[in-house]
């Protein structure tokens, strides 16, 4: 298979943001019928090297080859033009056009649009490869994982042969992952070259045939993925030899924390969000939230936390100890914690709900504490303290504390929130999509913080997006679909495609009422 | 497939860090091209000494002591209209309605100034109509802030039309007060008595107008960095979504600061017309509600540095007043000295966040 003429050879590619290197004289070459995993923690380079391929940066120095003749990629025209194509993570479709029209957008054409042969070229496209795409359907009545469909058939349409595809299974659920992989075999088979950016190596295992490994912007190395496991994938993108076992320790001491009951919440545009949700959950466990994309996840976090007024149900809060109850039905994120409720929130939306990305460390610290300072003048010191102990125990890598956190890398960005959201010893800790877009590195130490308050005895309720991490993490998951419980399951003894199945179809799994 | 193996001749690419001396030098640069630019277009359009024009600009500002405090108490004006957007443009509220604020606190300040100027000292007076003027900018300046909170109006669309609406009061009271009968002005308030005037602060007209300026400056500035509401108006201009997480009440600030934002234009009325002009008219705004978005701007809303530019934006006017008059050039020669001198100092705040690379030259 790695034989002839690469597809794409990229050589010594170096580029610089300001002192910091990205790249670092890469090399890279994509061949032909073959699935090539790009792997490397955040910040290693992945993103960028890609980014150059597909026109949206220009390397500092470097050379690239398509099919053997060098060329200079200016802009993302001439990457049509070299039949590369790029299906990004955050999904660039217009809401209110169809399939077909989103797929021709910003082509070249005669003066007449010809929608149906449009359609009837998607519709080949479609066949060829095993895909599910109704050509005249509009996006915003797609699933996450139909809008991606669309991305991958829109760069097919163009002609790319060779595709990269940049974390494609972040927001499916296993079996449209399994569906995904079905269609990129069809395509590799057909000889097309495809570039797959993942975190999650059972997946590089399952579908690439070669796997390439970045480090700090160097090439770390470059293995067939037959003769490799996930273990010697991840020391090399680390650099040092890791554990890949999340820790499960027995929850201790289980207490009702909070009991939200009979919860129903409409939104601003009469769309029920969530409905008629009940649950409890208990101190000193792990209480996993699971659900595809928009299945009423963030609104449940979000209610609790206090910042959508809701209507129907009641969500009760149990401070241990003494045992007093606590309405938190209509209360802002204010009144809660002058109740004395020590909530804390991670949500899914770091920098544009959980930090202020404009504002250097200390100012984000201040975003729960300002309103302590004396008089009308808010404290600074506390906050200061708090960032410089943040940075030393979590090992954020920052140039210092007045540096703007939306210039930190992912993880970094996340270990702030987390530092600063555990700080205030909360017995309830609420996070959304906590290790979202995090190297293993970053992975496993929010893991590992979220177990240490768990053992403290905090209540800890952890929406995920991978089930994998989801069932060797949580004492208990409950699965969301659609607004409603679709099931509440023991962590332990789960099984992976039953909880896949409770995501998709409401009523699939039963409710253990020994669980519930 | 046509890509060339050319790499393009000229790049931009964005700076990572500048040293705060670095971005000072780059904007020096811009100053001394922006006058060596402007010398040759003298010198080859009106065939004038580009350095005795220079001179004349600076005698316009500062030739005389009068003339030097007439440009002071301008400087103050703009700058205090400055500081007046600064709290709402950092809550990314576009308040475009300054010249609607500023005639409001001048009819308010006319308005005590006439009614009572027989009946009150002149401190009473003054004191009055401070109050008055401060109340009235705050109030038109809540109005779109409430209709925004409350109804998700476009509030720059909203201020700017209040302008308007600012401006038919201010003909109607100019109307209603008009003095001597037919002459469709209202002439100077209390000329005869100076009543509800700023008093002379050492002998000097205009010192307290630069006074209560400078007071407003330094307080500005500890207010935004310092204050919880600065804290709460710097995290709603950079997100809703967080301000809503840590429970600050959107709303409350938006009115909150928007009030503060007017009653400061309005109050830039009032020393407009208690301190300066001493008559109310629809040009007593006169469109520096305008100029000081960019002071705001420019000074990124910090108030010292809004100082320097509001400097530099009338000795700029003054300067093409001068040269216009003394030799007898029509405005345009002068208008565009100075926006070749505009160009220039915008155009560096452009090369202190970008630099351009050469074909040939990488990475150096």
């Amino acid at each position: 298979m790695q034989q002839g003429t690469a597809a794409v050879s990229m050589r010594d590619i170096t580029k610089h943001f300001g002192p910091v290197a990205a790249n670092d004289k890469v090399s890279l070459n994509i061949y032909n019928g073959e699935i090539l995993a790009l792997l490397g923690e955040n910040g290693s380079g992945k993103t960028t090297l890609m980014n150059i391929l597909s026109g949206i940066y220009f390397p500092d120095a470097g050379h690239i080859a398509v099919n053997g003749k060098e060329v200079t990629i200016r802009s993302p025209k001439d990457v049509y033009e070299l039949g590369i194509g790029m299906v990004h993570q955050h999904f660039k479709l217009v809401d209110v056009l169809t399939a077909a029209e989103n797929i021709i957008l910003g082509m070249p054409g005669t003066g007449k649009l010809d929608l149906k042969a449009v359609g009837n070229k998607v519709r080949e496209i479609c066949d060829l490869y095993g895909f599910d795409v109704d050509p005249e359907q509009k996006v915003y009545d797609m699933s996450v994982s139909q809008k991606q469909t669309v991305e991958i058939v829109k760069v097919l349409y163009r002609g790319a042969k060779i595709l990269i595809l940049d974390e494609p299974t972040a927001v499916l659920t296993p079996q449209e992952t399994e569906k995904l992989f079905r269609v990129l075999k069809n395509m590799r088979n057909d000889g097309k070259a495809i570039v797959l950016i993942s975190h999650k190596l059972h997946e590089v295992e399952e579908i690439s045939d070669r796997v390439a490994v970045l480090r700090r912007g160097q090439n770390a190395g470059e293995l067939l993925t037959k003769d490799t496991n996930a273990a010697e994938m991840t020391n090399m993108m680390v650099g040092r030899a890791v554990s890949l076992n999340i820790a499960r320790p027995e929850p201790k001491n289980r207490e009702p924390r909070i009991v939200v009951d009979h919860l129903t919440f409409t939104d601003v545009d009469g769309i029920k969000r969530l409905d008629d949700v009940s649950f409890t959950a208990y101190s000193g466990e792990i209480l996993g939230i699971a659900g595809i994309s928009g299945c009423g996840q963030k609104e449940l976090l979000e209610s609790i936390a206090g910042l959508h007024p809701f209507r129907a149900g009641a969500i009760t809060y149990i401070e241990p100890v003494t045992g007093k109850k606590t309405d938190l039905a209509g209360l802002d994120p204010r009144k809660i914690f002058s109740m004395g409720v020590m909530l804390s929130f991670v949500p899914e939306d770091r920098l544009g709900m959980g930090l202020v990305g404009n504002m250097d460390l200390t100012n984000n610290m201040m975003l729960r504490s300002f309103r302590q300072g004396k008089g009308m003048f808010t404290d600074r010191k506390t906050p200061r303290k708090l960032a410089h102990h943040v940075v030393k125990e979590l090992e954020v890598n920052t140039p210092g504390l007045s540096t703007p956190v939306r210039k930190l890398s992912g993880g970094n960005v996340q270990k702030v929130l987390v530092g600063r959201e555990i700080s205030s010893s909360p017995t309830l800790l609420m996070t959304a999509y906590a290790v979202r877009g995090l190297d293993i590195n970053s992975s496993y130490t929010i893991y590992d913080l979220i177990n240490k308050q768990k053992e403290k005895g905090v209540a800890v309720i952890f929406v995920g997006e991978d089930l994998d991490v989801l069932l060797e993490l949580c004492d208990r998951i409950l699965v969301l679909c659609g607004g409603k419980v679709s099931g509440i399951v023991d962590g332990r003894g789960a099984d992976k495609n039953e909880v896949g199945m409770m995501m998709t179809k409401y009523g699939e799994g039963k409710i253990d009422e020994s669980n519930a | 497939m046509n890509p060339t193996h050319k790499v393009p001749w000229i790049r931009i690419a964005k700076r990572d860090s500048l040293a705060f001396w670095h971005g000072w030098l780059i904007r020096l640069a811009g100053l001394v091209l922006a006058l060596f630019v402007s010398a040759i277009v003298i010198y080859s359009i009106v065939h004038l000494n580009p350095f005795k024009v220079y001179e004349a600009m600076f005698e316009g500002n500062f030739g005389t002591s009068r003339r030097m405090w007439v440009s002071f108490r301008d400087m103050a004006m703009l700058l205090c209209i400055g500081i007046g957007l600064a709290p709402a443009f950092k809550m990314r509220f576009w308040n475009i309605g300054a010249e609607g604020q500023i005639l409001i606190g001048g009819i308010a300040t006319a308005a005590v100034m006439i009614y009572f100027g027989n009946a009150l000292p002149t401190w009473a007076l003054l004191l009055i109509s401070l109050v008055v003027s401060l109340i009235a900018g705050a109030a038109w300046g809540a109005i779109p802030a409430i209709f925004k909170a409350r109804y998700g109006t476009n509030e720059t669309l909203f201020t700017l039309m209040m302008n308007y609406v600012a401006i038919q009061l201010t003909s109607y009271f100019v109307a209603f007060w008009e003095n001597p009968f037919g002459s469709n002005t209202v002439g100077i308030i209390n000329q005869r008595t100076q009543a509800g005037w700023f008093p002379p602060l050492l002998g000097q007209k205009y010192l307290l107008n630069v006074v209560l300026v400078l007071v407003l400056t330094v307080a500005m500035f500890v207010y935004l960095r310092y204050s919880k509401h600065g804290y709460e108006i710097a995290v709603v201009g950079e997100s809703d979504k967080t301000a809503r997480y840590i429970g600050i009440s959107v709303k409350r600030v938006l009115i909150r600061t928007m009030m503060l934002s007017g009653a400061i234009c309005g109050l830039a009325g009032y020393i407009a017309v208690a301190g300066a002009s001493h008559t109310i008219s629809t040009g007593t705004a006169g469109g520096s509600g305008f100029t000081a978005i960019i002071v705001a701007w420019l000074a990124k809303f910090n108030t010292f540095v809004m100082v320097l530019i509001a400097g530099l934006l009338v000795f700029l006017e003054k300067g093409a007043i001068q040269i216009a008059s003394q030799y007898n050039l029509n405005d345009y020669a002068s208008q565009m000295i100075t926006g070749i001198i505009l160009f220039f100092i915008l155009g560096s705040e452009f090369f202190t966040r970008y630099r351009l690379i050469f074909r040939g030259r990488e990475g150096k």
